[in-house]
């Protein structure tokens, strides 16, 4: 009556049959080839013109064979989830299209001007229609090196202290801080530099500096590195914070031997993605080191230039020549940042690991 | 316990309050963690404070017409002629190409996070969540650049489209048939700028969807998307909302990008496809280089306008963020 | 062995059972002993599922082997035994929620009415509006109310029908929830307490008809007053849909069951150690395992 199975039976090989076998996606396979020739079609025939045309029509046609599709075989419920399929992925594409458009103009249309002189020269002797073999970046990537220095070491301090108020000393002002610094990351770069110009600029503090400038993307940073750091100390166990102060040490050696060397990349993923954040800014230099073609390293006297006011002002003369150096020095630009933005991942992704 | 009756007679016991008598070293650990803490208190009322103060005189001068005025004329004092300053028609366009880069950005940012959380194959899940956060990454000045030389004559062909079929709708009409450098334009370019945004707060509610809501809603017959109608946009809705206003707050601080796709007008223009339009931001770059010192101190007051309306929308997004991370719905 | 197990069905139930002599003299045995077997009787629903040499994967790992079983129409099924032995994901593949988790893999067959669920070109989304689930954790909709939560079913799997309201009371009823929801039909299903969410959960299951519910340790998270109620609904149940139960109570198990089947994991894969009337599982079983277990010896 009952049954006692064998204890030693064959093992089958595990199978997923709920995917698709390839023989049932021919006929998707069929829509999408149906759809990109008879999109090709289109463009052929009517007044539309270009790839984007193709892509529009094929993401309209394939969408439409895909809701029949799914009607022909299992109604209408299938219908309506195939129409969103298909919107979902052409979200998506619509997100990666604009992404490598801008990632493959940049290297395309950069790689024109890009020599070595690029990063060995300024432009204080060259004109910006000069030839490509004269002239360079080298003053915007100084700049911009010292701009990001300097505003790191303003900012990152008291980002990293204003994560730590927020983690370990939770005032009274805990909300109201946390709040001030999300609306902090909300201002416009454009009020940040025009802060520092009334402020400094027209204040009689000596005009455009590169100070003045990295004041500017301190405030702009500092919502970012404290966010991050926020995010980060949280994350510290607080059985590491008890051991500390179980032993007898008191709060501040605590946070100082345990608490911020657990922390430690962490913090520096918040450091990097603040630079990120800063390094692309344009605003707020145009109104604070106003920008030159010399190399000028001292930041405290006089105009500075940076890679992102370089383009912009290269840009603004119109010139074919000074726009494809432009191109170049945006190249560059994304370049820094894409260096920086992985840096972050990497040093991000050992935290959680 | 058991004699109950006496005792309610006495008080009860009051709790004992545990003080601590922090040491030196830790009062001035926490002292200087709180300034800390307060430098942010402190920028953003330094901030709000000295626009005010520089701006104030063009305030006192012109009132509420700083605001309902369409025309920004420095004047001429040689000639006798009054400064009428305004940012009547730069407001109007602030809001027009924001709202038009929301219009575009909001649908495709929900449906890339809806792909990302429950259309996308696991190996390309990772990668194409770092793109986007990629994306975000990508300098304004980058944009703008990319926006003028290669977005530009894409999307006059498609405004010339939209108002060759849909002219009919007024939005859609234009008075003169030019379309470069639009609130159209500025407001798609926008929209690649913001779409990162909208993504990752969208994707981070969706991937909170509690799992067994889902799983009845597909125990049920459900198919992926009439799961997704029941269950996850009511659970995301106010995180995607939340999400879009921080999209709109950064869509109308964006200076550079809109200054280089955007042909400046000092009138106020709803004619999205035609060639004229406004952004406080970018006026402020246009004007700045040439300003008299009292039309800088216009711009001062127009940068505290353009900072007080990006605090309330940033603020009402934290609200609606805030408010969905409380309820949890 | 399905073969077997079929052709022995009628016999078995053919069987009387003499009293319970006491070999094993458990309170679970004469709980199983004093219930009514209505499930003879009523056949109200001919649908029928069965399990083919079921084997489950979760990645490399293999955690259910070779589990052949067959539901019969009218009757309640339980399956026990302790925790990680694999039950509960068997009951998964039954209603193919197994495939969610991305790793997963299975092999054998499902079979509705004689018809593979997992075969090629299967709509998955009618076969589980035909084999509806309860959870263990009750999972109301909250952004619909209570009346809306019973119809979601339909609304899901766009379900045009008339007298939604007929519906909505039937459902409710046969759930044991209308008289305690009736006048508050508008409110969120978050409204109401926990045991009163679970039976609302079955209504929605309801609400589809389906021919089969299964549910996975459907009280295991509510006060005993809500679980008599839910085995009473279980009871009810069992006259027009085929129930299969997974739950860790075993006396739940003697309560609600017509049937047990018994599954346990030795290290390797959970497997379906026995499968009998419930009153032989806990009277007089077969097997030393199944007999340490529900003595209380270990689990």
């Amino acid at each position: 009556m009952a049954q006692i199975l064998p204890l030693q039976i064959p093992v089958p090989t595990p199978k997923k049959p709920w995917k698709p076998a390839p023989i049932a996606m021919i006929p998707d396979l069929l829509i999408l080839v149906g759809a990109f020739l008879v999109a090709d079609a289109t463009v052929a025939l009517t007044g539309f013109k270009g790839k984007l045309a193709i892509f529009f029509l094929f993401a309209l046609y394939s969408t439409l064979g895909s809701m029949a599709l799914a009607f022909f075989r299992r109604g209408a419920t299938a219908m309506s989830n195939a129409m969103a399929t298909s919107m979902a992925y052409l979200s998506i594409a619509l997100v990666a299209l604009p992404l490598f458009s801008v990632l493959l103009t940049v290297v395309s249309r950069g790689r024109h001007a890009l020599r070595l002189n690029t990063f060995t020269q300024d432009m204080a002797a060259t004109q910006p229609d000069a030839p490509f073999s004269q002239g360079g970046a080298l003053h915007a990537i100084l700049g911009t090196t010292v701009l990001v220095i300097l505003a790191t070491v303003i900012s990152v301090p008291i980002g990293v202290l204003t994560g730590l108020y927020l983690t370990e000393v939770k005032g009274r002002a805990e909300t109201l801080i946390r709040f001030l610094v999300q609306a902090m990351s909300g201002v416009p770069s454009i009020v940040a530099g025009l802060f520092i110009y009334a402020v400094w600029i027209t204040g009689g503090h000596g005009g455009f500096s590169g100070f003045s400038g990295a004041v500017a993307l301190s405030i702009l940073m500092l919502p970012t590195v404290a966010r991050t750091a926020e995010e980060v100390l949280k994350l510290i166990p607080n059985d590491l914070r008890e051991a500390g102060v179980a032993l007898g040490g008191t709060q501040w050696r605590t946070v100082v031997m345990v608490v911020l060397p657990a922390a430690r990349s962490g913090l520096i993923t918040a450091t990097v993605l603040g630079v990120a954040r800063v390094a692309g800014e344009t605003a707020p230099l145009l109104l604070t080191i106003f920008g030159t073609t010399a190399k000028h390293f001292n930041p405290f006297v006089g105009p500075m230039s940076a890679l992102p006011l370089y383009i912009f002002q290269l840009l603004e003369t119109g010139l074919n020549v000074a726009i494809s150096r432009a191109w170049t020095g945006a190249l560059v630009l994304l370049i820094l940042v894409s260096v920086l933005f992985t840096l972050a991942r990497f040093v991000g992704g050992r935290v959680k690991s | 316990m058991a004699n109950g009756s006496l005792l309610d007679e006495q008080a009860p016991p009051l709790p004992r309050e545990i003080t601590t008598q922090p040491r030196f070293s830790d009062r001035v650990f926490r002292l200087v963690i709180t300034a800390g803490g307060f430098t942010s208190l402190l920028v953003l009322g330094l901030i709000a404070a000295f626009l005010a103060y520089r701006g104030l005189e063009v305030f006192r001068t012109f009132g509420y017409h700083f605001i309902t005025n369409y025309k920004w004329d420095g004047g001429n004092p040689d000639a006798g002629v009054k400064p009428s300053l305004g940012i009547g028609a730069m407001l109007i366009g602030t809001i027009v190409i924001s709202l038009v880069a929301l219009a575009i950005a909001l649908p495709v940012s929900v449906g890339a996070s809806l792909f990302l959380t429950y259309y996308v194959p696991n190996f390309l899940r990772k990668p194409l969540t770092i793109l986007v956060d990629l994306m975000a990454a990508i300098p304004s000045v980058v944009y703008g650049l990319w926006g003028f030389f290669v977005l530009m004559p894409h999307a006059v062909y498609w405004a010339k489209l939209l108002h060759k079929y849909l002219g009919w709708i007024p939005v859609f009409d234009v008075p003169l048939p030019i379309f470069e450098r639009s609130p159209f334009i500025a407001g798609l370019v926008l929209a690649v700028m913001i779409i990162p945004i909208i993504t990752a707060i969208s994707r981070e509610v969706f991937t909170q969807v509690p799992l067994d809501r889902v799983q009845a809603a597909y125990a049920l017959g459900a198919t992926r998307w009439s799961m997704i109608r029941a269950v996850v946009l009511p659970f995301g809705s106010s995180g995607i909302a939340g999400g879009a206003m921080l999209g709109l707050g950064r869509a109308m601080g964006e200076t550079v990008a809109v200054y280089l796709v955007l042909n400046l007008a000092y009138k106020a223009n709803f004619h999205i496809l035609f060639s004229s339009g406004g952004s406080i931001a970018s006026m402020i770059v246009n004007k700045f280089g040439e300003a008299s010192p009292f039309e800088l101190k216009g711009l001062m007051a127009a940068g505290l306008v353009l900072f007080a309306i990006t605090l309330l929308v940033n603020y009402l997004a934290n609200l609606i963020v805030r408010r969905t991370a409380r309820t949890g719905r | 062995m399905i073969r077997l197990f079929n052709e022995n069905r009628y016999e078995r139930d053919a069987v009387s059972t003499p009293p319970n002599e006491g070999e094993i003299v458990s309170s679970l045995a004469s709980v199983a002993n004093r219930l009514p077997r209505i499930s003879n009787e009523v056949q109200a629903s001919g649908a029928d599922l069965e399990a083919r040499g079921v084997h489950a994967w979760f990645g490399s790992r293999h955690v259910l082997a070779d589990v052949n079983l067959s539901f019969p129409a009218g009757r309640v099924t339980a399956l026990i035994g302790p925790s990680g032995c694999g039950k509960s994901t068997f009951l998964r593949t039954l209603n193919r929620m197994h495939e969610f988790v991305p790793s997963a893999a299975m092999a054998g067959e499902v079979l509705l009415d004689g018809v593979d669920i997992y075969k090629q070109g299967t709509d998955v989304t009618k076969i589980r509006l035909k084999i509806g689930m309860v959870f263990q954790k009750p999972n109301p909709f909250p952004s619909m109310t209570i009346g809306e939560n019973v119809l979601s079913g339909l609304k899901l799997a766009q379900i045009k029908r008339s007298n939604k309201e007929d519906l909505m009371e039937e459902c409710l009823t046969r759930a044991g929830l209308w008289n305690e929801v009736k006048d508050r039909l508008n409110s969120h299903g978050g409204s109401l307490s926990g045991g009163q969410q679970q039976r609302l959960c079955i209504a929605r299951a309801l609400a589809v008809a389906p021919e089969v519910l299964l549910m996975d340790e459907p009280c295991s998270s509510l006060d005993p007053g809500s679980t008599l109620r839910i085995e009473e609904t279980i009871r009810q149940l069992s006259q027009s849909v085929i129930v299969v139960i997974v739950t860790h109570n075993m006396q739940q198990a003697a309560r609600v069951s017509d049937y047990t089947g018994f599954f346990l994991t030795e290290g390797g894969p959970g497997r379906l150690i026995e499968y009998a009337p419930t009153r032989e599982i806990f009277s007089r079983p077969k097997d030393e395992r199944t007999e340490a277990y529900v003595t209380g010896r270990f689990g």
